[in-house]
């Protein structure tokens, strides 16, 4: 049996959505920028999508800018922001926790002479907002906060979040990657100036995301050229996928409630189930995405046991160090606290509407017996004597 | 996903050895919780001092619980002397190799391997590692000897090298400058020692002109003839070797350079260190 539970890394693109993209890669094959009619009708297509997409935000159709995936989006935003504002202000600001399409543009910026203060978290996921509110400052120019976490699914206070950052006259930011589709956005009601979507994690194809820039937010192009997308973004639309975004975003909104409640209860399931079969086992996060369910296992490591459940075809990953050729395990479960016991033995589940409960099943019928084995070889485990006596206590990562 | 082989599958998936001894002769424990992978290697010996039992428990990844279960393969049946020449590379070559990231795994069982064995020799727990100056990664707790064997056994050349093979430098990175320097050090002192066996070598005289010329014609003639000169043995008197410049090099302004800084080095470097070089006055 084949059980995908790793979501919140990409998702299947969905087959209405691969239907509605078929006909843009053989007879809709028209630029939309040219005059002729070949490029007219699809010119139309993306409109229709542009708006699909700003249905699902809350926003009007002139706000959405089509790129090419989240990371993109996140770099338009940060540094189109910081650009438009010609250096006046020094003072950047993002959390410990964020996805490294932000937070690797914040480093970099960092290095280029910017100040820049990262929100802690707390041991259940909860950013400190005490800090961001101490660290606000009139030469704060941006501030980006994700929706939701990536690996815990931890969701963050936006609105509250926004109000604040506003207060201090700075630019908003926020990564709603793994938010979107999953939790009701209203750009209508909030003070969010950019808002970043990727296509993948919402069923749609890799390779398109889209932005959402507020009228009248100062932005300079990331990609200069041609006059795509109101100017904010060059370049030949990629229509298919533009086309498949709009398709998913129309689905998501559709299935939203319904699925959630479904998707959430099979999380539960899940979550109940390995934490009552389990030896060792705790859950990271408090008020998390429906679909994503982060579980560490004491004594053991995450790589082994994602080979041990791949063997029976459940594909889920890891926080784990080993997992990712880096050394260092999740810096997310690190800015958590969470104690090393556990940090290296994170496994993440993420749903989706194509999940269903015999797939969980499958799981909580076999996940005790490889933390059973894996325990068995490793020497911590408390059966083994639990001893940690000659083993260097060394590691500062 | 890692390209691991069938090997590394079928010892993760079946480790062979797991488990403890009870009352075993020599433990090694390496590694930390913390850093992500730890071994406890066990053995006992027979009548004969050779290793009838050996066990592991490993904390870790797949590729640092197939290593470990190499290992055990690979030492059971040996004297302790045999089992010390096991290498890390050996561990891996078992294995059908291991991804570049995950050789410090195999460092991991090799180092496992020898704290046994010092804990056998010295019947003293085996300790951890001391937490003191010798520590060049703060990270991962890696000292200077540590890496100065991974390099040495590995022939490591980077930064990058040494961080798969010993996880050095794989944290914060404010430790790469020194990791470098390690890295020249070792790899300079390699390429003395390499070269100090030839020079130590008693030779006949007749032995010691045959070398001299074949030094000339393999490492001196070939870039002279290059700028259209040459240079001929004349006579070796002691350790006074007497040549005569040819060619272009015979009205050349740098043929006094030339002597002193490429034949006599040549010839000091493969034949002997006492030898002079004299240019032919006849």
């Amino acid at each position: 049996m084949n059980v995908y539970l790793d979501n919140n890394a990409t998702s299947m693109t969905a087959p209405e959505v691969v239907e509605e993209m078929m006909p843009f890669f053989s007879q809709m094959y028209g630029n939309p920028s040219s005059i002729h009619h070949f490029g007219g009708q699809v010119g139309a297509h993306i409109a229709k999508a542009r708006e699909k997409v700003a249905a699902l935000l809350g926003a009007r159709p002139d706000e959405i800018v089509f790129t090419g995936g989240g990371s993109e989006s996140d770099n338009t935003a940060i540094r189109g922001a910081l650009e438009a504002m010609k250096g006046k202000k020094r003072h950047i600001m993002t959390t410990r926790v964020e996805h490294p399409a932000v937070r690797g543009v914040f480093h970099h910026l960092e290095k280029q002479g910017y100040r820049l203060s990262e929100i802690p978290v707390d041991r259940d996921g909860y950013l400190n907002l005490d800090y961001l509110e101490n660290n606000l400052s009139p030469d704060t120019a941006i501030v980006s906060v994700m929706w939701a976490n990536n690996e815990t699914g931890v969701i963050f206070p936006i609105e509250k979040i926004a109000k604040m950052v506003k207060a201090a006259g700075a630019v908003f930011h926020t990564d709603a990657v793994q938010a979107t589709g999953k939790l009701p956005i209203d750009m209508g009601r909030l003070p969010v100036d950019l808002l970043t979507i990727s296509g993948h994690k919402l069923h749609a194809p890799k390779g398109v995301g889209a932005l959402y820039v507020r009228k009248g937010t100062k932005l300079t192009p990331l990609i200069i050229g041609g006059h795509q997308e109101s100017g904010k973004r060059a370049g030949t639309e990629n229509v298919p996928s533009i086309v498949g975004l709009g398709k998913a975003a129309e689905l998501a909104m559709r299935d939203m409630e319904e699925e959630n409640k479904r998707v959430r209860s099979l999380r539960d399931r899940l979550e109940r189930g390995l934490l009552d079969n389990c030896k060792g086992a705790v859950v990271n996060g408090k008020n998390r995405l429906p679909n994503t369910l982060n579980i560490s296992f004491e004594y053991i490591e995450g790589e082994s046991i994602l080979l041990m459940l791949d063997e029976l075809g459940i594909a889920a990953s890891s926080g784990s160090a080993c997992t990712s050729g880096a050394l260092e395990p999740s810096h997310v479960l690190r800015a958590m606290g969470v104690p090393f016991t556990l940090a290296h033995g994170s496994i993440r589940f993420s749903l989706s509407r194509y999940n269903n409960e015999k797939e969980i099943d499958h799981v909580i019928d076999n996940m005790p017996a490889i933390v059973d084995r894996l325990l068995e070889i490793s020497p911590f485990a408390e059966q083994n004597g639990g001893s940690f006596g000659g083993f260097k206590s060394a590691c500062n990562v | 996903m890692w390209d691991y082989t069938g090997k590394v599958m079928d010892h993760f998936k079946s480790p062979k050895n797991v488990g403890v001894i009870k009352e075993p002769d020599g433990v090694g424990e390496v590694g930390s919780l913390a850093c992500g992978d730890a071994l406890r290697l066990m053995f006992k010996l027979d009548d004969e001092g050779r290793i009838e039992n050996v066990k592991f428990q490993t904390f870790g990844c797949a590729s640092a619980i197939a290593s470990s279960s190499a290992l055990t393969e690979l030492v059971k049946g040996k004297t302790l002397d045999e089992a010390e020449k096991i290498t890390n590379q050996d561990i891996a070559e078992y294995l059908g190799g291991l991804p570049e990231q995950k050789m410090h795994c195999s460092v991991m069982g090799r180092d496992a391997l020898a704290a046994a064995i010092d804990n056998y020799r010295k019947g003293t727990p085996s300790e951890p590692t001391k937490v003191d100056s010798d520590v060049i990664c703060n990270c991962f707790g890696v000292t200077e000897k540590e890496i100065e064997k991974a390099v040495l056994e590995n022939n490591l050349n980077t930064i990058e090298e040494v961080t798969n093979y010993t996880k050095a430098g794989g944290g914060c990175t404010t430790c790469h400058e020194d990791i470098k320097a390690i890295i020249d050090r070792v790899n300079r002192e390699k390429a003395l020692a390499e070269k100090t066996p030839k020079k130590k070598k008693r030779m006949t005289n007749i032995q010691k002109i045959q070398l001299i010329q074949e030094t000339l014609e393999r490492e001196i003639r070939p870039s002279l003839k290059k700028d259209g000169g040459d240079i001929e043995l004349v006579d070796v008197d002691g350790d006074q070797v007497v040549v005569s410049m040819r060619g272009a090099c015979a009205q050349c302004r740098m043929a006094e350079f030339t002597l002193a800084q490429v034949v006599e080095a040549k010839l000091r470097e493969f034949v002997s260190d006492d030898l002079r070089v004299v240019e032919d006055e006849s």
